[in-house]
């Protein structure tokens, strides 16, 4: 199976590599710096017999996605921060009624409309808690141009497997960027693909919410005679509602546990140059790629450092995180793209907290460059 | 024969969580009837609704069905509508559901002329939550955030939809039932966004404290609020203050529907070409 060479950006690649998973149906709003994959898709999905709606407002995208997720097809959305905000309240009833989604967030400058058409990291946590209620989030972060594409096709996969929305982070600068990347073959992402699981059994039978304490709903199509109801209420094993207390503990229990037990089959990240490391940088998507060039530099000049670099930001590496912590002791080096979102995840996983390492936030819209990193880390470092 | 209703029914979720008397299972049983006279199959369609009273309807009826977030439903409903168009999709919504919180999506469900059949069961008030102002709520009437009376101006939610551009446009009230049927059937018939405007009483949450008695005498004041579009129509512009015509307002079956536009996207995009509506 032959690799694809590209030239393309984070955010076309994103969008092919939804249609190469499968996906039907998009549902999105133009948004900076996210529109592209809008762009892209609004061409590809007609030709294979699928539909783009760019709908009225955010909220309908999402909406639109839902429900199409919901009759039984592959779906996605792609927004900015701002974006995620409005389609908050949707989100949440996609995690509550279980509907598979890929939600592609090409992070810009905020809060608020902030810096459209730069670059931050801002929406880390937001992904982690991206609507009101307690949900267990799946969040993945490409590093590089190739990863836009395979991470987003993970998405799908892992969407499909736990039932659930999947973010795929990207930002203003790997969005944006023009480049070559290496994909997988074709082939090797069809061969990839798995479905979400169905029931095939007498329609009588069916519970849709009836399954183990770690495993997610089994939502059949609609239209195929498994009559079955959804709701952003709490329910029960039918999927109607109630206010059983003991039915409502068990699903969120279940909601957390159907991840939680499964975090193999998600946790991914990346350790560069760290076999004789003695310093640790950790960095993640558009800045990793300017902390791989600063580890880089620095080797050249005999300094024995290395990159840690997440992939899959929550459910977080944090028993990795924990094992590097020991290793390396307070001769660690994080860089992002905003006042310290993922240091959070970072001091829960290590117990250290911020001030003991060295921690090199900005967002300002700018990207750190490595000049930059390089200077901080023989500053505070070395 | 008496007609069988549980044929379309989750008779396990039956009561409704209707009050004694609400104009819902009128619309309910008139939304079943339309149904089987088209013979249109369970597994063929779907119901999605929104938030309130009317939120629940799409919980009773035996198909797929999805209970979304307030305001939402056609935009839920599009999604499903897009990725499956020969199927039918139905979306119940309330009046503050689907003109205040959810206006947008009613509006552009309608300009897009989306095969999607709207029924907006429209009670004048918030019934679910007590009481609170709705943007069909009559001026003067009292409002648990209007206590004094209400100084909104009243939506007309039929005007909306057919300036908006629904293809097909209809209102009835729930003391006609058979009237109401027959407007269904024909809604459902049709091949576009087809709305009908429903008006139906909240004696509870409106009426107890608008002095307004009993549920039948609220179905009477919907009565004397509604003229049938033929009278309405020879009537000047004084005596059709506060009155809203009723059955079919407006139906063009030459508009062009918007799945089957989104065909001829493909066709154009399959066969290299400029899309020609």
């Amino acid at each position: 199976m032959s690799k694809r060479e590209v030239i393309s950006s984070g955010n076309d690649l994103a969008a092919r590599a939804a249609v190469d998973a499968g996906c039907k149906f998009f549902g999105g709003y133009p948004i900076t710096p996210s529109s592209e994959v809008m762009h892209t898709i609004s061409d590809l999905l007609p030709k294979i017999g699928g539909a783009c709606m760019q709908m009225e407002d955010e909220i309908a995208g999402v909406c639109a996605a839902i429900g199409a997720s919901m009759s039984g097809v592959r779906s996605m959305t792609a927004t900015s921060g701002p974006g995620i905000s409005l389609k908050a309240e949707n989100i949440g009833l996609a995690f509550i009624a279980e509907v598979p989604l890929v939600i592609v967030n090409v992070m810009r400058g905020g809060p608020s409309t902030g810096l459209p058409t730069r670059v931050q990291q801002g929406d880390v946590l937001q992904a982690k808690n991206p609507t009101h209620g307690d949900v267990k989030s799946i969040v993945l972060c490409p590093g590089d141009l190739a990863e836009c594409y395979t991470e987003t096709v993970r998405a799908f996969n892992l969407a499909d497997r736990f039932m659930q929305p999947v973010f795929v982070l990207l930002d203003e600068t790997l969005g944006h960027m023009h480049a070559k990347a290496e994909l997988p073959s074709l082939q090797e992402v069809e061969e990839g693909i798995k479905l979400r699981r169905e029931f095939v059994g007498d329609p009588a039978d069916y519970r849709p919410y009836d399954v183990p304490q770690d495993e997610p709903a089994i939502l059949n199509p609609m239209f195929k005679g498994y009559r079955y109801h959804y709701t952003g209420l709490h329910h029960g094993p039918t999927g109607f509602p109630t206010e059983d207390a003991e039915i409502c503990e068990k699903l969120i229990e279940r909601l957390f546990k159907k991840v939680e037990a499964h975090e193999d089959e998600i946790e991914s990240y990346e350790e560069y140059k760290l076999d004789d490391a003695e310093y640790l940088v950790v960095a993640y998507g558009s800045t990793a790629l300017a902390a791989r060039e600063a580890v880089n530099r620095l080797r050249e000049e005999g300094v024995k450092i290395g990159m840690f670099r997440p992939i899959t930001l929550f459910p977080s590496p944090d028993k990795k995180m924990k094992e590097l912590q020991e290793r390396f002791g307070n001769k660690v080096y994080m860089a992002e793209l905003n006042m310290g979102q993922y240091v959070e995840a970072f001091e829960r996983a290590t117990g250290m907290h911020r001030d003991e390492f060295v921690t090199h936030f900005k967002a300002n819209g700018r990207p750190i460059s490595p000049a930059e990193m390089v200077a901080k880390i023989k500053e505070e470092l070395l | 024969m008496a007609f069988n209703y549980d044929e379309y029914l989750r008779t396990d979720k039956m009561p409704t969580l209707w009050c004694w008397g609400c104009g819902d299972g009128v619309i309910l049983k008139a939304f079943i009837r339309a149904i089987d006279k088209l013979g249109i199959k369970k597994d063929d369609m779907c119901i999605v609704s929104g938030i309130g009273c009317s939120g629940r309807f799409s919980s009773y009826v035996d198909c797929n069905t999805v209970h979304t977030t307030h305001g939402r439903t056609i935009a839920y409903a599009t999604g499903i509508k897009m990725a499956n168009p020969d199927k039918h999709v139905f979306c119940i919504t309330g009046d503050g559901d689907g003109l205040a919180i959810g206006g947008n999506h009613t509006i552009h469900g309608c300009r897009r002329n989306i095969d999607i059949n709207h029924i907006l069961i429209n009670n004048f008030i918030y019934g679910l939550t007590n009481s609170q102002t709705s943007p069909t709520t009559p001026q003067g009437m009292w409002t648990v955030t209007m206590k004094r009376g209400n100084i909104d101006p009243t939506f007309d939610a039929c005007k909306l939809a057919d300036a908006a551009g629904a293809s097909f446009v209809a209102r009835e009230n729930v003391s006609e039932p058979r009237k109401l049927e027959k407007v269904f059937v024909e809604a459902f018939k049709h091949k576009g966004y087809s709305f009908v405007d429903v008006f139906s009483n909240c004696h509870i949450n409106l009426g107890r404290k608008n002095k307004m008695g009993s549920a039948m005498e609220n179905l009477e004041w919907i009565d004397q609020i509604t003229v049938s579009k033929k009278k309405y129509d020879a009537m000047s512009e004084e005596e059709r203050a506060g009155l809203f015509p009723t059955g079919i307002l407006k139906k063009d079956e030459e508009a062009l529907e918007y799945t089957a536009m989104y065909e001829k996207v493909k066709e154009a995009w399959q066969n290299n070409t400029k899309v020609e509506l």
